[in-house]
């Protein structure tokens, strides 16, 4: 019970942050910065996996539901949700570290390095998807790519900023289970 | 049939995905047809509220701009008494006429009614403006958007209860007609989705007498704007190779980057205007 509340907490905050502050930074027509999707890789390693789309789902409508148009959110939010698992089995470093840890990050993941790229690869798909979905109807190639990398360059930032600002408890269980 | 329940069972997961992937393009496909639906409406009171919180702080820190835009639009209506002009003609008088019939209330055409914006977007490629002010204080769907200096925002697409969504300028789907104020010739605005404030202007012949500076109005063809409004300044005039037009690229008089408080155009005669068209399409048929 008391996780529930922690991650509902989280994900208000999430939400919020991203609709009421990264939304109204404007740098570039080119950049827009996405923090949101952070909630899904910071999911616990143990949840199932059917849960997990679920509640990407949920999160990219509620995101959706304040920018007014369904759909695009959701999709990519979705789509990250169910490559997460492929890519924790690839990165994860030692035998087990998924069940000594509850979820990822830099000490689970065991260095910057694996975490960067496996944050860094979700990051890209999600923001891949979303322009694609949203360039179809606008159709143009390169403004799309040079979009998808600028705004991933920037949420990885982001992503690390955050990381050095916000201190979550990863407590080292015992490997027995 | 129980193959198909082992089936399932292994790729459950698989599926899962499958399905809300296909529920999120739905929604992205459909979505002039899906926004009526019901609990978009409730989705819409609710995303409402929060914004309405979030602006009572943000309002603060733009109090300054505001009170300049509203000090000049101000400034604007009082040029325009009628006591600021002296009439040499001392022979004539003006007279109010008194008969039922031509009593301005009963054949206003437009009424503006004021708004105040809780959320707005500029960064996506389709761009909203939510007003506190819903379907309880008299708009509808359709209704046109203007702020205070007469520059064209919108058009109303949803309307809930207290709270009402408008579609702005900055919106794939956003067409509306724009009229050059010198030539008079008529075109239509649209949005490219890159720019922000940068709109264009297609349909306009190349034998129009077009240059950089030249305002853009509305036509007042449609039933949401009255004639004259602002839409914008011409940036650049670029000739289409491939058409007899111009492809005219304009600076929006509005500033979307920081709207506080608009101004919605209800024209009192759609609905008379809109049955007379629905007969004679009957007519046609």
């Amino acid at each position: 019970m008391g996780s529930f509340i922690k991650y509902f907490i989280r994900f208000a905050l999430f939400i919020g942050v991203q609709v009421f502050v990264l939304d109204k930074i404007h740098l570039h027509q080119m950049v827009t910065p996405y923090l949101y999707f952070l909630f899904i890789l910071w999911l616990p390693f143990r949840m199932k996996r059917s849960w997990q789309l679920i509640v990407a789902f949920a999160l990219g409508f509620a995101l959706d539901s304040f920018r007014h148009q369904y759909g695009f959110h959701s999709a990519a939010c979705v789509l990250i949700a169910y490559f997460r698992p492929f890519l924790i089995n690839l990165f994860i470093p030692q035998e087990g570290a998924d069940t000594n840890y509850e979820e990822p990050s830099i000490k689970s993941m065991g260095g910057m390095m694996p975490y960067l790229i496996f944050t860094g690869v979700l990051t890209f798909i999600h923001h891949a998807w979303l322009f694609l979905l949203e360039a179809w109807q606008f159709g143009n190639i390169w403004y799309f790519l040079i979009k998808t990398i600028l705004s991933t360059a920037i949420s990885l930032l982001l992503i690390i900023i955050t990381e050095l600002l916000i201190v979550r408890k990863q407590k080292f269980k015992t490997n027995t289970i | 049939m129980r193959n198909i329940f082992l089936f399932i069972r292994r790729y459950f997961n698989f599926l899962l995905f499958l399905l809300l992937q296909g529920f999120s393009i739905y929604f992205i496909v459909h979505y002039s047809r899906y926004h009526n639906a019901l609990f978009s409406n409730s989705a819409n009171q609710v995303t409402g509220k929060i914004n309405d919180q979030v602006n009572r702080v943000e309002y603060y820190f733009r109090l300054k701009n505001t009170n300049n835009e509203l000090v000049k639009a101000d400034g604007i209506l009082l040029n325009k008494l009628r006591s600021d002009f002296e009439i040499p003609d001392t022979a004539s008088r003006t007279v109010i006429d008194s008969i039922q019939v031509d009593s301005l209330e009963r054949y206003r055409r437009y009424l503006y009614l004021d708004a105040k914006v809780v959320y707005n977007s500029v960064s996506s490629q389709n761009n909203f403006i939510v007003l506190h002010r819903g379907a309880n204080q008299q708009l509808k769907e359709g209704m046109g958007v203007i702020e205070p200096n007469t520059g064209v925002v919108g058009m109303i697409t949803e309307v809930s209860n207290d709270y009402a969504v408008v579609m702005s300028l900055l919106h794939k789907n956003s067409l509306i007609s724009g009229k050059l104020m010198h030539g008079g010739e008529t075109g239509t605005i649209s949005w490219d989705g890159k720019l922000p404030n940068l709109l264009s202007l297609t349909g306009i012949p190349k034998t129009a007498k077009v240059a950089k500076g030249d305002t853009i109005i509305t036509s007042g063809y449609s039933t949401s704007y009255p004639k004259g409004m602002l839409i914008g300044v011409v940036e650049e005039v670029i000739p289409e190779k491939t058409s007899s037009n111009f492809l005219i690229k304009l600076r929006s008089s509005a500033n979307f980057y920081n709207l506080q408080f608009v101004y919605i155009i209800d024209n009192k005669q759609t609905e008379a205007i809109n049955n007379i068209l629905d007969k004679a399409k009957k007519k046609n048929q």
